[in-house]
């Protein structure tokens, strides 16, 4: 099992070391797609925070008709096949989609766009930023917050007061496994938002597309991808261990 | 596991009953053929062909832009029959000894065509109306030989249509997709105003609207076909191969 899971990652380092790897990692298409990928993934996260915490808010602390099932739609992008949701995005945003077609009328078209990447990110990571805020502030006493009522706490107060602080961590962790997940998210893209360098050409797509012409550029950047992960990851380790002090 | 063998058994026993007499019944074998996207639709057709005429073998296709099966092979997937959209992909596989040198028989040309949505969203009537600023057109990506030949033909183009013809034309490519059908898919969803594609491919869509490229301007893809070296099941692979290039292939790729 071990095996399965490091030999190829093992294969990726090997086959990429060799003198050519700097000019391949270092290369337009490379550079272009890595900062792509780094803008895209990043506003991606920030629009998940910001649109997310209070939708989590609400899911934790609302009594609402009809809330399990909200969740369980919610949670859904998070199993469902990429490919479903790229052809889900193109059938509903795109130039003749359900909704797209009516953008189109006041002259918005969505598919080919760097927002399209971004949608489509969204669409796949951004729910999991919102389970983990949901987990976090249901988990929170319910005393607590009776008690910062009594004290005269206003809404605000008690969320940046009482909430923030004690679910801090676990908003933070469920941010970085959306960054990485959008980081790598490739099948919504390529069928929503397409391929075209410095547009819509993310590190993933780059790899794929390497690995028709040009097999050191996908493995440079598979490498580069590698390292990103594990260092984001290893930073969520951190923050999921329990405080000490 | 003694019911599954008496069942094999009976099967066995079954076929041999049916198979005329004086011989025993072949084994059947897997066939792998690795082909263009673009022959997606003639290759199935022929595949089914060739499977009547040969009950014992099962053929499977991949098919995928011919640029990735080359790599797929080199990498060690098991391929019988390679049959590419460019002899530069035959080339290399020759160069890596995967192919035996001139093996490699041209069984198809292939000519590039101007595909527009059914409704023509645009309003291209003409070749120089690619060049129309702020149409939305898609390609294959330089990678895929249906991509490359497209850039060819459009330098042949801008001969014809003025120095900067290309480069309009370019500027208005919103994405370069992997390989030709998705090209084709991206056009008839109507989210792409036109794309470049094989003729094949558009007599495969016929709800789509197409322009025909004049011969002097076009690009002729010469499609190779070969058997891989690797082969485990060689006789077979030329056989396949045999009835690709024969009058009943041929007839079926040119529909």
């Amino acid at each position: 099992m071990l095996g399965l899971f490091l030999l190829p990652l093992f294969a990726v380092f090997v086959r990429s070391i060799n003198s050519e790897f700097f000019n391949y990692a270092f290369s337009k298409q490379a550079l272009d797609a890595l900062k792509l990928s780094l803008a895209t993934s990043t506003i991606t996260t920030v629009c998940a925070i910001l649109l997310g915490t209070p939708l989590a808010y609400v899911l934790a602390n609302w009594k609402l008709k009809y809330k399990s099932w909200l969740e369980l739609l919610i949670d859904l992008p998070i199993v469902l096949p990429p490919s479903v949701a790229g052809l889900a995005l193109l059938i509903a945003f795109g130039r003749r989609g359900l909704f797209g077609s009516y953008l189109n009328l006041i002259g918005i078209s969505l598919p080919f766009t760097t927002v399209a990447v971004i949608m489509a990110q969204m669409f796949v990571a951004a729910p999991l930023y919102i389970r983990s805020a949901r987990v976090g502030f249901t988990g929170i006493d319910k005393q607590l917050e009776e008690a910062a009522n009594v004290e005269g706490a206003n809404r605000w107060q008690m969320f940046r007061e009482v909430m923030l602080p004690l679910t801090g961590k676990t908003l933070l962790s469920g941010a970085i496994l959306t960054w990485t997940r959008a980081l790598g998210e490739f099948g919504a893209t390529i069928l929503f938002a397409g391929n075209l360098e410095g547009v819509t050409q993310t590190m993933p797509m780059a790899i794929y597309l390497g690995f028709e012409r040009n097999l050191g550029v996908a493995l440079a950047l598979s490498v580069m991808l590698v390292i990103v992960s594990v260092s984001l990851l290893a930073l969520t380790r951190r923050l999921e261990k329990p405080d000490h002090d | 596991m003694k019911r599954f063998a008496s069942l094999i058994l009976l099967l066995v026993l079954f076929v041999a009953g049916c198979a005329p007499a004086s011989t025993p019944a072949p084994e059947p074998v897997t066939l792998n053929v690795f082909a263009a996207a673009s022959l997606t639709d003639a290759f199935t057709e022929i595949g089914n062909n060739f499977q009547t005429a040969n009950p014992n073998v099962t053929v499977t296709f991949n098919f995928a832009g011919s640029q990735a099966l080359r790599t797929q092979i080199e990498e060690g997937a098991p391929a019988d029959v390679f049959a590419s959209a460019s002899g530069k992909e035959m080339e290399a596989l020759v160069t890596g000894s995967f192919v035996a040198p001139e093996s490699s028989q041209v069984f198809l040309n292939n000519k590039l065509v101007v595909i527009l949505p059914a409704n023509n969203p645009a309003g291209i009537d003409s070749i120089e109306d690619l060049a129309n600023a702020g149409i939305k057109i898609v390609f294959a990506a330089e990678e895929v030989p249906v991509g490359r030949y497209s850039r060819e033909a459009l330098d042949k183009m801008s001969g014809m249509y003025g120095s900067d013809f290309k480069d309009k034309v370019l500027a208005n490519v919103v994405s370069n997709e992997d390989n030709v059908k998705q090209v084709v898919a991206k056009v008839q969803l109507g989210e792409a105003d036109a794309g470049i594609v094989y003729t094949s491919d558009a007599i495969a869509a016929p709800e789509l609207v197409t322009i025909e490229i004049p011969t002097d301007i076009n690009v002729v893809a010469k499609y190779p076909i070969a058997p891989l070296v690797e082969s485990a099941n060689a006789e077979l692979a030329h056989a396949f191969i045999a009835y690709v290039l024969s009058d009943e292939g041929q007839a079926i790729l040119q529909k």
